[in-house]
């Protein structure tokens, strides 16, 4: 295979190039909207193309970082650009690339105003969620983690809903709150190890006294991504407030940057605090599942219902990634990655109601099957694979993850398994009342099927579904080696001898 | 040649002598409107030509006039700032003068007798010339607080700074008097050496009057509970003014506080490091709470300095090299993003007349795009959010309180943060969520705040690609703190 130069800063920042240009665009406001578009799908859709030569050219055998970029940032205090990815990332920075030019298409007509700035606020966004994924300095993590915010801010409060300004708000500052504090958290880390990077401090070793502060303050951060009950709360605002691709991008990636920190940070950095904390993380999880899907079943708006239910289903991804056993973790990164398109395709499927009919409410739809055949399927077809049916990629994650903690701890295992119940309930009652039934309303019945716009979204999203749930090993046999030899490195650190043969050692 | 005992005061000297010729070709000129131009670009210059003469003549470490005066590092550093917000601040004043009919010559001099005065302030190494130069900087800003003299609020601003000023002065100097009393000099270097004998406690009178002199000083950096002057002053005083006053002096009277309490008090640390605790912690909190209610935009902008303040002063507590170069990045950083923010308030006018409560910002994004940008770009990093520069001075300063394990000033600290970022983020919810207000008019004719407001929203979205380098320059300016 040829080697690009500097493939991963290409990959990061060639949207951000892309936002430069459509910032210089000019002209009559129709032209330019119109430019706009274009320009950004072929920006993203480039962008894409790159990253799967990511996957292309990634060694699935190494634990190591691979495609590692270093320069110079501050030097006098040794902090560097380093940026690489391994098998943890990988597949983050695919679905970033992977749901970006979705979104950009989605969003084709259902945005009307302001398309250029729309645009260029989400190549923006997919620099910092590449970036994210990438980088190997915490310093310049939490730069890209944290630059989120602001076109992120933008998105939900200029396009947003009825009450987008108080939405975005609560997502900003909740958010923010968080991260200040590991940032400190961060600095303490500088300080003790004399430097941020990020491959030189998983090898080290931080003291036992020091871990669970900074642990505490990483999970601080973390948790409010994730989200974790109960700082929650923002998700379900944020989601309905959001315009459908903002709501995708935040299911789809932003809430993976709390997992993805909890596995690439909390799990190898601070071993002895995450054991410690390990209960902690299964009760608030085991109540987000069991909580958040009783309320997701109460619920009247059809994003808020699938909002609730990414807290409950990010639960499982905790539980899973804090077992620390190879199906826990794999379990963890799969359903992150599975969550990832379903809960997207999901938003989408309310996006296409919603750009028909102009509400979210589910009482006020019904019947969709009669009119709206192909709609039905799409839809039917991402509500399994929320619920985890088998041959779904809902069911590989689920599954695995349960069975790490199976081995754990029982009663974890057995009140997170409610989510499967509880999920089916919510889902298929949604799917009920949104679907079946016989039309009452005329309006409805007017509602024409999918356009081949959006039949284009979905394609691609179902294909995926169906590929991680028949032959999930392309996914996970990259991620192996990484999650195997962060398991090798906490047992090692906290000496406890691993319970079980780990599968893949490399 | 020149003397070994006056070189290192050049480009003090230098920038004296230009004032002095500038207020007398001022006179000269045909006085009255429209006789601050000239002037004003001359002012310019001799600013950019002393910021040269500094970085050529000045060696490692030098004194002048008997050791009443000491260039090193740290003052080249602090100095740059201040010579680039006097630069900066004599370029947006040109047109704001012009339309309000206060173009005078005077504004321009005062600046420059102001400059001179923060210059030797920031090298003052004795109790002396400390207070010559603080009194040099304050005359020259009461006189400027009021420059519109036929405007009600201007007035009131100018003598509410003379009055409380000239008391905080008065405390300054009793504090000066009471050191020298117990301390038996003025030098700060005889000063280090009496006050860091080994094994001598600090007499009570040397405290009190550290205590007087940081009370003066608090107040002219505005921290709190010194502050009351400053969102009164900063409303009242003519916009450019205000940025002035947000930028110069608060850097001067930063670095003398550096220069005072790491310099000849710093044996003293233990004694003085919970006074500087409190005020840090009370100027982050007081900076953000009281924000949230402000209409005003001036006086938003007040408290908003005064937090910065407050962070800025976590370095001092810190009293480490990590802790000083973190203030020189963060104060240059807050430089550009605080006149920035100015600039963006001076174009907001209708019909003729400067409108200044939050809500006319109301839509800018519609109508005036770029300049909403621009403010965008300045409460993002004001709030310090990445990749802005804010972002990298806060680190900077958090990375040195870490450092000194100021574990609760740093936690408090970034939770006051939280709060402030509500009202800068609130700025940008007008601009960019909001229905528009009447479009401001006031953007024609204001071409070299435009060019400035470009400037500095450069500086801060760019500046994360050349930190590297102002790190190292500020490290290096450190050091010579504590060498």
């Amino acid at each position: 295979m040829i080697g690009i130069p500097y493939h991963l800063s290409l990959v990061t920042f060639l949207p951000l190039a892309g936002a430069l240009w459509l910032v210089v665009l000019r002209g009559e406001e129709a032209a330019v909207a119109r430019n706009a578009r274009w320009i950004a799908l072929g920006v993203s859709l480039l962008d894409f193309v790159l990253s799967v030569l990511l996957w292309v050219n990634f060694d699935p055998k190494s634990a190591e970082f691979q495609f590692v970029e270093q320069a110079n940032w501050i030097p006098s205090m040794h902090i560097g650009y380093h940026m690489g990815i391994d098998g943890i990332s990988l597949f983050f920075v695919l679905l970033s690339t992977l749901l970006t030019p979705i979104c950009i298409i989605s969003a084709w007509e259902a945005v009307k105003i302001r398309v250029k700035e729309y645009m260029i606020a989400f190549l923006i966004l997919e620099t910092m969620m590449v970036g994210t994924f990438c980088a190997l300095d915490l310093i310049i993590f939490y730069v890209f983690f944290e630059g989120v915010l602001i076109p992120m801010f933008l998105i939900i409060g200029v396009w947003g809903g009825v009450r987008r300004v108080y939405s975005a708000f609560k997502f900003f500052l909740y958010t923010f709150l968080g991260s200040v504090l590991m940032l400190l958290a961060i600095l303490a880390l500088y300080w003790q190890l004399g430097t941020t990077d990020i491959p030189t401090a998983l090898h080290a070793a931080i003291p036992k006294t020091m871990q669970p502060w900074l642990w505490l303050a990483f999970f601080a951060s973390f948790a409010v991504k994730t989200p974790m009950w109960p700082v929650h709360t923002w998700l379900p605002d944020a989601h309905v407030e959001a315009p459908t691709a903002g709501s995708v991008i935040l299911a789809g990636v932003l809430l993976k940057m709390g997992g993805y920190g909890f596995i690439r940070f909390s799990l190898p950095l601070f071993p002895d605090a995450s054991v410690t904390f390990a209960p902690l993380i299964y009760t608030l999880s085991v109540v987000a599942i069991i909580y958040t899907s009783l309320v997701a079943l109460a619920q009247e708006d059809m994003k808020k219902l699938i909002a609730y239910s990414s807290v409950a289903h990010m639960g499982l991804v905790t539980i899973g990634a804090f077992t620390l056993s190879p199906q826990g973790l794999q379990g963890a990164m799969f359903q992150m990655l599975s969550h990832g398109i379903v809960s997207s395709a999901l938003f989408l499927c309310v996006g296409v109601v919603y750009d028909r009919l102009h509400t979210r409410e589910i009482a006020r739809y019904g019947g969709l099957a009669d009119n709206m055949p192909n709609y039905a399927l799409v839809f039917m077809v991402f509500m399994l694979a929320s619920v985890g049916l088998p041959g779904t990629s809902g069911f590989v994650g689920e599954f695995l993850a349960l069975l790490g903690a199976f081995q754990v701890n029982t009663w974890v295992a057995l009140l997170a398994t409610t989510s499967l119940i509880l999920g089916a309930a919510y889902m298929l009652y949604l799917y009920r009342r949104v679907v079946f039934g016989t039309i009452t309303k005329s309006d409805v019945r007017a509602m024409l099927d999918l356009s081949w716009r959006e039949k284009l979204v979905f394609a691609p999203l179902i294909a995926l579904v169906f590929w991680m749930g028949v032959y999930p090993a392309s996914f996970l046999d990259p991620m192996k080696p990484s999650l195997a030899a962060l398991i090798a490195r906490s047992h090692v650190a906290t000496a406890v001898e691993p319970t079980h043969v780990a599968e893949a050692t490399p | 040649m020149i003397p070994p005992d006056i070189a290192p005061a050049v480009p003090e000297i230098f920038l004296a002598a230009t004032s002095l010729l500038l207020l007398l070709l001022g006179v000269s000129q045909r006085g009255g409107e429209g006789s601050g131009r000239v002037v004003g670009w001359l002012g310019v210059v001799a600013l950019v030509i002393t910021l040269f003469l500094m970085r050529t003549t000045t060696g490692p470490r030098a004194e002048a006039f008997g050791g009443l005066f000491v260039t090193d590092g740290f003052a080249v550093f602090m100095k740059a700032i201040i010579l680039a917000g006097s630069a900066f601040t004599i370029l947006i004043s040109a047109e704001y003068n012009q339309k309000r009919r206060v173009d005078r010559f005077e504004f321009p001099v005062l600046i420059l007798f102001a400059t001179v005065g923060m210059m030797a302030m920031v090298s003052a190494n004795n109790l002396i010339s400390l207070y010559v130069g603080l009194e040099l900087q304050s005359l020259a800003l009461y006189v400027l607080a009021a420059f519109r003299r036929d405007n009600q609020k201007s007035s009131e601003a100018g003598l509410k700074y003379f009055v409380l000023g000239a008391l905080s002065s008065g405390m300054l100097l009793y504090g000066a008097s009471l050191i020298y009393g117990w301390g038996g000099s003025t030098s700060f270097d005889q000063l280090a050496i009496v006050l860091g004998k080994p094994g001598a406690a600090a007499s009570v009178g040397v405290i009190i009057g550290i205590v007087f002199l940081s009370v003066g000083l608090a107040f002219k950096c505005s921290a709190v509970p010194f502050h009351m002057w400053t969102p009164d002053v900063y409303e009242g005083a003519p916009t450019p003014v205000t940025a002035f006053f947000a930028v110069a002096p608060k850097t001067a009277a930063l670095a003398l506080f550096f220069r005072t309490f790491l310099g000849p008090f710093g044996h003293l640390a233990p004694e003085w490091s919970q006074v500087i605790w409190a005020m840090s912690l009370l100027s982050m909190a007081l900076g953000a709470y009281a924000a949230i209610s402000q209409t005003n935009v001036k006086r938003l902008m007040a408290y908003s300095s005064i937090s910065h303040v407050g962070y800025a002063l976590i370095g001092l507590v810190a009293a480490t090299p990590a802790g000083v170069q973190g203030v020189l990045v963060y104060m240059a950083i807050y430089l550009f993003m605080t006149l920035g923010a100015f600039c963006v308030i001076l174009t907001m006018e209708r019909a003729g007349q400067p409108v200044e409560t939050i809500a006319d910002l109301a839509g800018l994004s519609r109508t005036k795009p770029l300049t909403a940008l621009a403010l965008a770009i300045f409460m993002f990093s004001l709030a310090g959010v990445p990749p802005l520069a804010g972002f990298l001075g806060k680190i900077m300063v958090f990375m040195a309180a870490i450092n000194a394990h100021l574990y609760v000033l740093a936690t408090l600290g970034v939770l006051t943060s939280v709060v402030g970022c509500y009202y800068y983020i609130r700025v940008v919810k007008l601009m960019y969520f909001d229905e528009p207000a009447p479009a401001f008019d006031g953007g024609e004719g204001y071409g070299q705040v435009r060019a400035v407001m470009a400037v500095s929203a450069l500086v801060v979205v760019l500046l994360i690609l050349g930190i590297g380098f102002v790190a190292q320059q500020a490290s290096a300016a450190a050091q010579s703190l504590f060498s």
